[in-house]
């Protein structure tokens, strides 16, 4: 800091490229909205007035090619993982995923007897956070999307990284 | 003018659309904006619950019956309990059978705010949503303070119910009911007379009684197109001929009997008649009775079969079940409402434009958990 | 009108097509053949006494291989009449053939869809009978008592429907 103290007004901040994009892009994740089944239900009162989404910067989408964030949440099956895949192909980077509830972590409570049901969305997309649940409260949600923003901030873009 | 060639084209409404009320996908051929056919491709959703229920014993099929039509579990588990109650012939006090009324008609509440708001969303309208919602969290805290869970329940057991209801209910259930019943006012003025939203759905996909009645079309759909109807009323189960209440029949005020708008009128009058059972079940609640008192050890029916039907808030549902004498059922099968409502979409979703087709489908309210089960 | 009275009538037309009868509780139905059914469906559907105009519910039931038989069960409503009879076809596990009543009320056009993908049960005369819930490349039927899960769809792992024992 020595050569550059007292040498202009206080409005100008020194500090790294990537904490700033890292702070920008984690204090907006819009979220693409992919509600399958109960757990789409504790999204939209997430996003309804009294657990409010939109103070985080969480705006829904409805195309894959707007959105940040696809929230995963209900049973994913044998016929839809194809289009999550599809759907998940056509977002642009940088791309994070949240699955919500214990059928898109694990299968949930059909895993024993479910021909049809795909034990975790994790087969076909790479998952960033899980929230666990069924279905997990809308606090829980806000909590995983504050997990989420933390690895959003400390992500490295402009840094090379030793492979 | 040369004669041009023209081709009918195919749009799919995929499975992944902010309209669509879930995972469903619509085929539609459409002649330019108008659409000719829809065909229905469903079963993106399909969890297997008929084989879970054959693996299962009687009171652990409770929780699947649950997430099967998830905004309106209290009903569905009410469903499935009277049916297996029915087979096995057992009295439940007093006490037991009021609260089960109470809840069923809060979740009745419950449900159809959730199609309101999400019919406002889809025509256009953003602030219904957020209304309704409101109103939807104060019974969601009613839920909360008896069983602990806001959306899925497993609480009304085969003989009763999971736990008593707790001190100060009561008069937290007689203030949501004197908040509410001024907000059926606010939700007309916002929406159900508003220019716009009658130029929507007023005379839009019409259906006419007797096509209703031959596709199996039940609850607010039925009744909006004139037929007077209600399973509550015509075939009383539990302990609803006490009570005294209308039902609601669609009218040609605003457009003509069986378009859209009556579909959600029904559903927006039918709200206001819940709110009188639940105070008059209030006011006739037995103050003493164990809940869990006429639940059954071992639930081992005789052989046979039996067909019970009961009013979920989107139609008839009814349970099929056979069984062979052991504590699993041999088959359990789950007559869904909105299968039969969806069916219809065919029939009253051509000839119109492709954003109609999105007002008939979110009129019909459909919920795709209980279709695809 | 009871169900005694429904049966009579029944048997005064189709006779011998009409297989058997039962009153108790728990077990109210009638068997019928399953090459007429076609005509006692439109016969239940448009006589003023009878005016079965509502299906409530078509479902398929599996007995297992032991008694090595599967059923079809249709309940029947009258919305005038407000009167009441379930009709059951009977018949063996593999190659089973009903005709199909998607004409007569509409609501069978998907419910017959659905009993035909989940146990594999013909439906003649039906103007589309293809799945319904599983995807058209699905290879068995699941409901039946002895379905094996197929090995891999599309690249994915199927989970395996029987359990395993849990210590």
């Amino acid at each position: 800091m020595g050569f550059l103290e007292h040498k202009f007004n206080d409005n100008i901040i020194v500090g790294q490229v990537d904490k700033l994009i890292g702070w920008a892009r984690s204090n907006s994740p819009w979220y693409f909205q992919f509600g399958l089944a109960c757990c789409a239900i504790e999204m939209m009162s997430a996003a309804a007035a009294r657990y409010d989404f939109d103070r985080f910067g969480a705006m829904p989408r409805s195309s894959p090619r707007q959105a940040d964030v696809m929230i995963v949440a209900g049973t994913v099956t044998m016929k839809m993982g194809l289009r999550v895949r599809k759907l998940w192909e056509q977002m642009a980077d940088p791309k994070y995923v949240i699955s919500m509830g214990s059928c898109a972590t694990a299968g949930g409570p059909y895993w024993q007897h479910g021909y049809h049901v795909l034990k975790g969305v994790d087969l076909v997309v790479p998952v960033d956070v899980y929230v666990p649940g069924c279905p997990p409260r809308p606090e829980a949600l806000l909590e995983g999307l504050m997990k989420l923003q933390e690895k959003i901030k400390k992500q490295k873009t402009l840094v090379k990284i030793d492979e | 003018m040369p004669d041009i060639r023209t081709e009918e084209m195919v749009i799919n409404m995929g499975p992944q659309h902010p309209s669509t009320h879930g995972v469903l996908r619509l085929k539609l051929r459409t002649d330019g904006e108008i659409v000719t056919h829809i065909d229905p491709v469903l079963g993106y959703l399909h969890r297997c619950f008929e084989k879970h229920a054959e693996n299962l014993e009687y009171p652990q099929v409770v929780p699947f019956v649950d997430r099967c039509d998830y905004l309106a579990s209290m009903n569905n588990d009410h469903g499935y309990a009277m049916a297996v109650e029915k087979f096995l012939g057992i009295e439940l006090p007093e006490r037991v059978e009021y609260i089960r009324v109470i809840f069923a008609e809060l979740q009745r509440i419950a449900s159809h705010l959730v199609a309101l708001g999400t019919f406002g969303l889809d025509v256009g309208a953003f602030t219904p949503f957020l209304y309704c919602f409101r109103e939807r969290e104060m019974i969601l805290d009613l839920f909360e303070m008896t069983c602990g869970a806001r959306l899925l329940y497993n609480y009304i057991w085969v003989g009763g119910l999971s736990h008593d209801i707790p001190e100060g209910f009561v008069e937290k259930a007689y203030e949501f009911l004197d908040h509410f019943e001024p907000k059926i006012k606010e939700y007309n003025d916002l929406l159900s007379y508003n220019k716009i939203f009658i130029e929507r759905t007023a005379d839009v996909g019409t259906l006419p009684a007797d096509v209703a009645i031959s596709y199996g079309a039940t609850g607010p759909v039925l009744r909006a197109s004139g037929v007077d109807w209600d399973l509550r009323r015509d075939e009383p189960y539990s302990i609803y001929d006490r009570f005294d209440w209308d039902v609601v029949v669609g009218n040609d005020d605003v457009g003509s009997v069986g378009d859209c708008w009556n579909r959600y009128y029904v559903r927006v009058a039918e709200m206001e008649e819940s709110a009188k059972i639940v105070r008059q079940a209030l006011d006739q609640l037995p103050v003493d009775g164990d809940v869990k008192e006429a639940i059954p050890r071992k639930i081992r029916p005789d052989k046979g079969d039996l067909y019970f039907r009961s009013e979920n808030p989107r139609g008839e549902l009814g349970f099929y079940l056979v069984s062979d004498g052991s504590p699993k059922p041999m088959r359990v099968k789950m007559r869904s409402p909105a299968l039969a409502n969806l069916g219809v979409i065919d029939e009253i979703g051509s000839g119109w434009l492709i954003a109609d087709v999105v007002a008939i489908l979110g009129s019909l309210d459909i919920v795709l958990g209980e279709i695809d089960r | 009108m009871t169900s005694q009275e429904i049966y009579d009538i029944l048997v005064s037309q189709f006779g011998d097509s009409i297989l058997e009868f039962s009153d108790e509780p728990l077990a109210e139905y009638i068997i019928v053949d399953s090459k007429d059914w076609y005509p006692i469906a439109q016969f239940l559907h448009d006589d003023e006494r009878l005016v079965f105009d509502s299906l409530m519910n078509l479902s398929g039931v599996d007995f297992g291989k032991k008694a090595d038989q599967m059923e079809v069960v249709y309940n029947l409503f009258s919305m005038s009449h407000r009167h009441k009879i379930n009709i059951k076809i009977q018949g063996p596990r593999e190659d089973f053939v009903v005709p199909s009543v998607e004409s007569v009320w509409r609501m069978a056009d998907w419910f017959e869809r659905e009993t035909f993908d989940m146990y594999g049960i013909i439906f003649e005369g039906h103007r589309n009978l293809k799945r319904l819930l599983l995807p058209d490349d699905w290879e068995g039927f699941p409901l039946k008592k002895d379905y094996e899960v197929q090995e891999y769809y599309h690249g994915i792992r199927v989970p395996k429907v029987k359990p395993k024992k849990l210590n």
